[in-house]
């Protein structure tokens, strides 16, 4: 009897692509994973899909699937993904970035995508560090914590991505991590279904890197982690304020009906037409 | 009609530009305000959604030649409009079309450099950096207008070599000729011979986004047409993956050189005047051409000869002929608006009994016929 293939094979460059370049107990496969089971369950075409990344560990996340895929410089992933969206909005533009890549190198990208509601969503998978280069500090870096760059502790403040990209305007907004998976799919899944611009944060774990500088133990005790510093929305409210301390809250932050980026320029179009033949 | 086919029109060179651009078929722009170039994007902007095609302003420079190739890739001819400084930021994005191979058109209209320079003023200050701009070995088509209605012809044709050669194509025209004004009898729109975007004819599993044809190049499938392919800055075989084997990086890096040495012929285009019978011959590009004809009128009535050589094709740069033409003889002036770029190239070019002799302007105003006519005097 030949063993069954999981449906998620079928999404992937299974055959050719892999083994694949991620760290063992690294977080970033679990939420390509979360991705797939989320675009199969939009029903989307593999051909309709592109798959847009910049520069690091997560970026190297479209080489695995079967999308139309573009890995492309440092940051910019959103950047070209507003293009490939303008010139053809039939297309699902899905981007994959790490907390450096969207958050410092990109972070105007990122802002300006959130402001311009352009219909993407985005996944930013933060595991706290740059993974590819060797372990330095990012955005999201905790304060005190050693990096490669900060071997005497973190001296500046992170973001708080989500609360950057309800600033910024974003549609969708949630903050899960790869410990809580059904949760991440469900969040991806609501993601892909919003229309504007949508943020999905993933905490995962970099024990090459983040969790040896400051001896977080291995992929488990990570995890662990992930479980035991983290609460949702509604155990959020049933604590008291001093209770939160320390802990990071997961959840869908915001969800918003706004016209998207592309809707807009329609309008625009046709108005401008309008008005040339009014001229006339 | 925004292009007005078959008429005649007093125009401005970012104008002629952005109707060029039209006429080429553009289905995207993104760009950011950078004078001297920012008739073309505000021009574009008006034009563009009355045709139903995409405009957009990015949030800076790199961003927007990001969005363009992203533009390309799913299926819309797509072009920028920068100057220097922009021009600076977008070496990234330059450099990763061409490893990817993607057709873009970049028009930066010069203006004095270094840094913020001289942003309404003229230069030539990048020559150099449209052809070095972007790190590592890489092929580039640089194209140089020297009045108003080459800026419509030139960046159809800029379009069309970028999809012919599947590379970016950047035109460079100065400040003088951005923002100067004159006649232009525009062509019939069926005299106009504008290059369609290739599409592949193969089966989805035959395709290669690199395949490794006669010309070098292949047509690119886009994005959502049922080819999927993987793109990546990383050096890549020919279905795009990732590789460092030695074999596919060097077939890789040899293809993209070789798509353009080895069609020199298609791309070299010069024009010359009196350069046979003459042994003093200026050099001359872009505006700066416009006064060497005029001063060599001048020198004409001084029964003096001098030739003209002008490259409109900057990059690749006309080696043979240069060599050809040049070699022979007694002196070749090089005026530029800059401190002395493409006479490198000159002196590259022709062997040691050559006096090659610069002119240089770097205020940002234009080198005048008298500037061009005391130099040669002083020479011969």
């Amino acid at each position: 009897m030949s063993p069954t293939i999981p449906y998620e094979y079928k999404y992937l460059r299974a055959k050719k692509r892999f083994p694949h370049v991620w760290c063992p107990g690294c977080g970033i496969g679990i939420v390509m994973g979360s991705i797939i089971r989320a675009v199969d369950a939009m029903g989307w075409d593999k051909d309709d899909i592109v798959m847009v990344s910049g520069i690091g560990c997560t970026s190297r996340m479209p080489v695995y699937v079967d999308f139309n895929t573009l890995h492309t410089t440092h940051g910019r992933g959103l950047a070209f993904g507003t293009g490939v969206k303008m010139a053809n909005p039939k297309l699902n533009v899905i981007a994959v970035m790490g907390d450096g890549d969207s958050l410092a190198i990109g972070g105007n990208h990122i802002i300006h995508a959130a402001r311009r509601n352009i219909d993407i969503t985005a996944i930013i998978v933060n595991n706290n560090n740059y993974g590819m280069t060797g372990g330095q500090f990012s955005p999201t870096t905790p304060p005190g914590a050693k990096t490669s760059t900060t071997p005497y502790g973190m001296i500046e403040p992170g973001f708080d991505v989500c609360k950057l990209m309800d600033g910024a305007g974003a549609s969708f907004v949630a903050r899960g991590t790869v410990y809580h998976v059904t949760e991440l799919d469900n969040m991806i899944l609501k993601a892909f279904r919003k229309r504007g611009f949508s943020v999905v944060e993933a905490l995962a774990p970099c024990p090459t890197n983040f969790g040896r500088a400051n001896r977080l133990g291995g992929p488990v005790e990570m995890m662990q982690l992930l479980k035991d510093n983290t609460i949702n929305l509604s155990q959020q409210k049933a604590m008291k304020p001093g209770q939160t301390e320390g802990k990071i809250v997961r959840g869908i932050f915001v969800d918003r009906d706004s016209i998207p980026y592309g809707d807009r320029y329609e309008v625009l179009c046709e108005n401008a037409r309008k008005a040339a033949e009014a001229k006339k | 009609m925004i292009v007005p086919w078959g008429e005649t029109r007093l125009v401005q060179g970012n104008e002629a530009v952005a109707l060029g651009a039209i006429a080429a078929g553009i289905g995207f722009f993104a760009g950011y305000p950078i004078t001297p170039s920012t008739e073309i994007a505000e021009l574009l902007a008006q034009y563009m959604p009355l045709l139903d095609k995409k405009w957009i302003q990015m949030e800076d420079e790199i961003a927007s030649i990001s969005a363009l190739i992203g533009g390309r890739l799913a299926g819309s001819k797509s072009m920028t409009a920068t100057s220097g400084p922009g021009f600076s930021l977008m070496q990234e994005g330059l450099g990763y079309a061409c490893m990817t191979e993607v057709p873009v058109v970049v028009v930066n209209v010069m203006r004095g450099g270094p840094s913020t320079g001289l942003p309404t003023q003229a230069a030539q200050g990048d020559v150099m950096q449209a052809r070095w701009g972007t790190h590592g070995d890489h092929p580039v088509i640089a194209l140089a207008p020297s009045n108003v209605k080459e800026c419509f012809e030139l960046t159809i044709k800029a379009f069309n070599l970028s999809e012919t050669f599947r590379t970016p194509v950047i035109l460079l025209p100065d400040e003088i000729i951005g923002h100067m004004r004159e006649r232009v009898v525009f062509p019939l729109e069926e005299d106009v011979h504008v290059v369609p975007m290739p599409i592949p004819d193969v089966p989805v599993e035959w395709y290669e986004h690199y395949h490794e044809s006669t010309s070098n190049v292949s047509p690119m499938a886009s994005f959502g047409s049922g080819y999927r392919y993987h793109v990546t800055g990383l050096t890549h075989d020919v279905h795009g993956f990732p590789t460092r084997k030695e074999s596919e990086v060097i077939a890789k890096m040899e293809r993209l050189k070789h798509k353009i040495t080895r069609r020199l012929d298609e791309l070299e285009d010069v024009q010359m005047h009196d350069v046979e019978e003459s042994s003093v011959v200026i050099f001359a590009y872009g505006s700066v051409y416009r006064s060497a004809l005029a001063a060599q009128a001048i020198l004409r009535k001084k029964r003096k000869t001098v030739g003209i050589f002008r490259p409109v094709t900057l990059w690749p740069f006309p080696d043979r002929t240069v060599k050809e033409m040049l070699d022979s003889k007694d002196v070749v002036l090089v005026p530029e608006l800059n401190q002395g770029q493409i006479i490198h190239e000159v002196e590259r070019m022709t062997r040691d009994s050559v006096r090659v002799v610069p002119l240089h302007r770097i205020d940002g105003y234009e080198i005048t016929p008298e500037e061009i006519v005391d130099a040669v005097m002083e020479v011969i």
